[in-house]
């Protein structure tokens, strides 16, 4: 039973891996405690977003994520 | 007419320019735009990432809102992931409308939308090092002037 977090752009450099399997369910302590101090740090930053199961989170301190779900750290983007 | 595209391959304007424009009879105007990887600053390669579940919906949520808001008759929004090398095309946006000042506007709002709000990520490689790119004040300043 798994929630798998996805690293995104500049995350994935951090976490040196781009994605990783968690037991689920998992919230917003958890995700915290899974990806690590450095990736910890980056998710307080206001600028860096959470999205799960396909949905940007408005509160990501609200996290629920359930078997299956996907988890996203999305950092500021910078595109086009 | 919406045409919302992510490309892994080479984005080549004037194929997907002609067919859009034959797809809209009747338009009064079209405006193109389209953005290139600049070679500036030793640029040798950029590489964009997305995330798959966010990235294309947002961009047709976004053609949706340009079609309202300018009152479009169509939209083509293509946009490159993966390496490019200077002088590629990355972005594509074109609006068709009944009058001109819709279809540049559109374009326009388009792209302050995809430079500022748009689920991409950007590195480039310089002097064979990646560098992440991030987000720049302006386009946030740009992306703010349509807000009302």
């Amino acid at each position: 039973m798994a929630v798998r977090i996805v690293f995104v752009g500049p995350l994935r450099d951090i976490a040196g891996e781009e994605a990783r399997e968690v037991a689920a369910p998992l919230n917003w302590a958890g995700l915290l405690e899974a990806v690590g101090a450095e990736v910890a740090q980056q998710l307080g930053e206001e600028r860096v977003n959470v999205a799960c199961a396909g949905e940007v989170l408005t509160d990501k301190t609200t996290l629920q994520a359930a078997d299956g779900d996907e988890v996203a750290l999305l950092p500021p983007v910078s595109g086009g | 007419m919406q045409d919302v595209r992510l490309l892994a391959a080479p984005l080549v304007p004037g194929s997907l320019i002609g067919s859009f424009t034959n797809a809209n009879p009747g338009l009064g105007g079209v405006c193109t735009f389209v953005g290139e990887v600049r070679g500036e600053d030793n640029v040798e390669a950029l590489e964009l990432s997305h995330y798959e579940p966010l990235t294309l919906p947002s961009m047709e949520e976004l053609a949706d809102r340009a079609i309202v808001r300018f009152d479009l008759m169509g939209i083509l929004i293509a946009h490159r992931i993966g390496m490019m090398y200077p002088g590629e095309p990355i972005v594509c946006v074109s609006a068709a409308a009944k009058h001109r000042r819709g279809a540049i506007d559109a374009v326009d709002f388009c792209m302050d939308c995809l430079k500022s709000a748009a689920w991409f990520w950007k590195r480039e490689l310089r002097g064979g090092v990646w560098h992440w790119i991030e987000p720049r004040a302006e386009d946030y300043a740009d992306l703010a002037r349509w807000k009302k």
